[in-house]
């Protein structure tokens, strides 16, 4: 019907050999592909010009990453040499860009003044960088990465050596990069977006690539917003918009690409996000086709070479009056960097009812994650491994149907298709070796493994032989696992390990071992290489991965603000009406006119329905919205309070009683030594909350021997007390040690609070963990090892160097503002009324 | 202008592994979730068990925690995952050309129904 039956019917056949001429626009690989199709049909039906503003015959586009990395020449790269247009008897004009179409007359013409009519017009002019409006990006040295003008252009600088920017962490943007590198060049990579390639690729697939990238030379900066690109008559550097200057001599702007529409659009074609073509690659002027990246079908644009195949097939089949259609197509990706295999096909986001299959292989460096819908894949990104991104690609695009090779599918085609075994325990068992099990008596997996066989057929069997697992018990989990794998099924295991979560094999200890002792610094590592069995994990792991990290790495780690509760995300505590209350710190359970003032002044402006005294000698208010809460905290803050911790896996309240300065059987100065104790100790995050209390003499009145740490006064000093809970199981103190001064009191303080944070699980507080690992053990660490203790305290306040800004200040001041404000509000009445 | 679909914003101004809110006037509010994987849903903003806000909640995969009580919800289907039983409404929303839409009508209508 219609359009299409038109394309090469009447007015059809007027030029002077008495064929229909068909002039090409875009000597490019849509252009010529569409030629080549043509030709394959019906070789005599057209007479064929092809325009192209290069000077260069056809060559493919895509390859021009190897050229820059000098692993390709430009004659390498060329699809069609002169040869080709001569002996198909087609015009070929180059470096003169068609600049008009007259629609009416039928003809277009080009930058030389040249002016040819038309039968057909085939537009194929491809898409244009798109350069990021930036002060500075006219300077000489900033350049896009498109065609072979561009290539030159980076060689020479890469002559010159030097530092080189390349502005995006997409696909163009890395193989640039990466051919830079083997240029000579140091390369540094700003991404805006926080993981590479993230249309492409996962967060796991994303951080392995960056991993890769780093180790080869390459600084690559996420999350890094161009401001500007600075220089005088020359590019000198770039300049983010958090100030960081880096220098360059050269920019390449790979940030995306857009359809180049200009040509079609100053013709007045149907122009959307591309230039709009039917089924058949005809444009709104039947007798005006487009094909390739400036076209949108269906709704779609596409920046890949294989939807070109299709589109030019179709097109083709229209130009014979064969009429197929194109149906739009499923796309995957490539990434062009030698010795970094990533591939990406179909769709791993946005729908209903998929199931991902992930296989991770630290040892090796592989990631794999399929998609499936309904028994079929739809999605698949594959790292270190792509040997099998075809065959996944080929049953996506066939929607095969895969529940009978679902078990075995993410092990590949040859596993898949038959023979093979997995070892789901893979984990433990792909540990070499000299791998360190126990780190406290230096016992590695071949002598675990030793003991085991030579008859140590339980854990205390293996921790009297060979100790491991006999000191802090860290390992048990490892030496768990080891015991199974060598034993099989003849270990009737007394303890089940306990996993982090279901997402992984590994428990808490063995987790935060591997964390330090490979040196991790990120969720996405740690779950790539603990061979987590979920792409992003889950709420019991992701704000336990994000404590150890954080407390591994005090300073380095970036707090990952989506992995924690909602209560610390907010800083305040939620309530059962969605609601928050806020708790302002009040050291050591003092307060004076003005916070009173600033309080009162909050709980009146913004209504707080209830304020509260808390068991922790401060105030709550109750009642405030998300929205309200930079507010309430500015209004705090000016009061001249900070954050109360009220609401977080961390040091709460140090209580008080009046002590010496005030009570008639005060021994110390209780108040003020818990005041200090609480500015050293506030802000610290730990594996659950802690609490302090100091009672200047043993009445006790802070009621210091059910805290996690408590101080009671006496004549001839500070009996320190710990492990302490009210809470559900009351659990009183055990003492730990007596100390004589008051830098002492607080020095223990800090050691324990450290010795903690390094070894309870996450959401473990003191007392099960003391009963746990025995106090005898925080004795060998805290009393008998003065070495230690120091080292403990003085990585604690090491930590605290990082961890004492005010949160509140920081959000009141404008941080984070999306996590307190609507992303907009929807009033459906005056919707209906407008209709 | 009326169409099928309301455009409520840019999808990079909700947090990934995150969920920002539109209240609904006369209606209840709505959560629009961000995946890890950027696929995004749309539900109406109440636990079925204690009526948490489910925006506030951790999401992994293509669930949340709910952030009173830990329950896990689906963020295709809404329903309670595991041995809890509930369900919250679901609103279709889609992300095009970097702009995240919902559903008119079923907005419209869960703001009725509420």
């Amino acid at each position: 019907m219609g359009v299409h039956e038109r394309i090469a019917g009447e007015g059809v056949g007027g030029g002077p050999d008495g064929r229909a001429h068909l002039v090409v626009v875009g000597n490019g690989m849509a252009g010529c592909r569409a030629v080549e199709e043509l030709l394959a049909r019906d070789p005599g039906r057209y007479r064929v010009t092809i325009f192209g503003a290069e000077p260069h015959v056809n060559y493919n586009r895509i390859m021009l990453s190897p050229v820059l990395a000098g692993e390709k020449t430009f004659d390498d790269i060329v699809i069609n040499g002169l040869d080709w247009y001569h002996d198909n008897g087609i015009e070929l004009i180059t470096g003169d860009p068609v600049l008009a179409i007259d629609r009416v007359g039928k003809s277009v013409t080009a930058r030389s003044g040249r002016t040819v009519s038309y039968d057909k017009l085939l537009i194929a002019t491809g898409s244009d960088p798109f350069i990021i409006p930036v002060p500075g990006k006219d300077l000489p040295g900033v350049i896009s990465f498109r065609d072979m003008a561009d290539v030159d252009h980076m060689l020479a600088a890469a002559g010159a050596g030097g530092d080189a920017v390349v502005i995006g962490g997409g696909l163009l943007g890395l193989e640039a990069a990466h051919g830079l590198t083997l240029r000579g060049m140091k390369v540094t990579v700003l991404h805006l977006m926080p993981t590479l390639m993230e249309r492409q690729l996962d967060e796991a697939a994303g951080w392995l690539l960056k991993t890769a990238l780093e180790a080869r030379g390459q600084t690559i900066l996420t999350g890094a917003d161009t401001a500007e690109i600075v220089g005088d008559t020359a590019v000198e550097g770039v300049r983010l918009k958090d100030g960081t200057l880096i220098p360059a001599s050269l920019v390449v702007m790979a940030v995306g690409i857009r359809p180049s529409v200009t040509l079609a659009r100053d013709a007045g074609l149907d122009i959307g996000r591309g230039i709009k073509v039917d089924d058949h690659m005809v444009t709104s002027d039947p007798d005006v086709l487009a094909v390739g990246e400036c076209v949108e079908h269906d709704g779609n644009v596409y920046g890949l070479v294989a939807p070109l195949w299709d589109m030019c097939r179709a097109l083709a089949d229209g130009l014979v009056e064969q009429h197929s259609g194109y149906r739009g197509s499923v796309t995957s990706t490539k990434l062009k960097v030698s010795g970094i295999d990533v591939f990406s096909a179909g769709d791993f986001s946005g729908m209903e009812g998929v199931e991902d299959i992930v296989l991770r292989d630290a040892s090796r460096g592989i990631y794999k994650r399929v998609v499936v819908k309904d028994e079929r894949i739809v999605g698949a990104v594959l790292y270190g491994d792509t040997g099998d991104g075809n065959w996944y690609f080929d049953l996506l695009k066939k929607q095969e149907n895969i529940s009978d090779i679902r078990d075995l599918l993410i092990f590949g085609q040859s596993f898949a298709s038959g023979g093979g075994q997995a070892d789901p325990k893979a984990a433990v068992a792909a540990l070499s070796d000299d791998a360190e099990i126990c780190g406290c008596n230096g016992v590695s997996k071949a002598r675990v493994c030793q003991a085991i066989v030579d008859g140590a057929v339980s854990l205390d069997a293996v921790r009297s032989t060979c100790k491991a697992s006999a000191s802090c018990g860290s390992c048990t989990g490892l030496v768990e696992q080891l015991l199974s794998i060598t034993l099989g099924e003849d270990y009737g295991s007394e303890h089940i390990v306990k996993t982090l979560c279901k997402c992984t094999s590994f428990g808490h200890d063995d987790v935060r071992r591997e964390i330090v002792a490979q040196g991790m610094r990120a969720i996405p590592e740690v779950m790539q290489k603990l061979h987590w069995s979920t792409p992003d994990g889950c709420s019991s792991c992701r704000p336990a991965l994000n404590y150890y990290l954080l407390c591994a790495w005090p300073g380095e780690y970036v707090d990952d603000q989506q992995s924690r509760f909602v209560n610390e995300r907010m800083h305040a505590n939620i309530q059962k009406d969605g609601t928050y209350s806020v708790v302002p710190r009040m050291w050591g359970g003092l307060t004076n006119p003005r916070e009173l003032r600033a309080i009162a002044d909050v709980v009146e402006k913004f209504n707080a329905p209830m304020v509260k005294v808390t068991g922790g000698q401060r105030l709550d208010i109750f009642g405030i919205r998300k929205e309200d809460l930079p507010a309430v905290w500015a209004d705090l803050n000016a009061g001249g309070m900070v954050s109360g911790h009220a609401y977080g896996k961390s040091l709460r309240t140090v209580k008080t009683c009046v002590g010496s300065e005030w009570c008639r059987f005060g021994t110390q100065d209780s108040t003020g030594l818990g005041v200090r104790i609480e500015r050293m100790t506030w802000g610290s995050w730990m594996p659950h909350k802690f609490k302090i209390a100091v009672s200047g003499c043993p009445r006790n009145c802070a009621e210091a021997t059910i805290k996690d740490f408590g101080v009671v006064c006496v004549d001839s000093g500070y009996e320190l007390h710990v492990g302490g809970n009210g809470g559900i199981k009351v659990r009183a103190t055990d003492l730990l040690c007596k100390v004589a001064t008051e830098q002492q009191a607080m020095d223990y303080c800090a050691a324990f609070i450290q010795l903690y944070r390094e070894h309870a699980r996450y959401l473990e507080r003191t007392a099960p963990w003391i009963e746990r690992v025995g106090l005898d053990f925080i004795n060998s660490r805290i009393v008998d090892d003065e070495a230690g203790r120091e080292a403990l305290t003085a990585r604690f306040l090491f930590s605290q160097s990082f961890s004492q800004d005010d949160p509140w200040a920081a959000r009141a001041a404008g941080a984070e503002a999306e996590q307190h404000q609507h992303l907009g509000e929807f009033r459906p009445l005056d919707a209906i009324a407008a209709e | 202008m009326i169409g099928d679909w309301i455009d409520i914003g840019p999808l990079s101004a909700i947090p990934s592994r995150g969920a920002r809110t539109v209240p609904v006037a006369g209606g209840e509010e709505i959560a629009i979730f961000r995946t890890g994987d950027d696929a995004v849903y749309a539900l109406v903003n109440r636990c079925p068990h204690k009526q948490g806000p489910l925006s506030q909640g951790i999401v992994h995969g293509h669930a949340v925690a709910c952030p009173l009580h830990n329950w896990r919800i689906n963020l295709a289907s809404g329903e309670a995952i595991g041995d809890d039983k509930g369900c919250v409404p679901t609103i279709p929303a889609k992300v095009d050309a970097g702009r995240v839409l919902i559903s008119r009508l079923h907005a419209v209508t869960s703001a009725l129904a509420a």
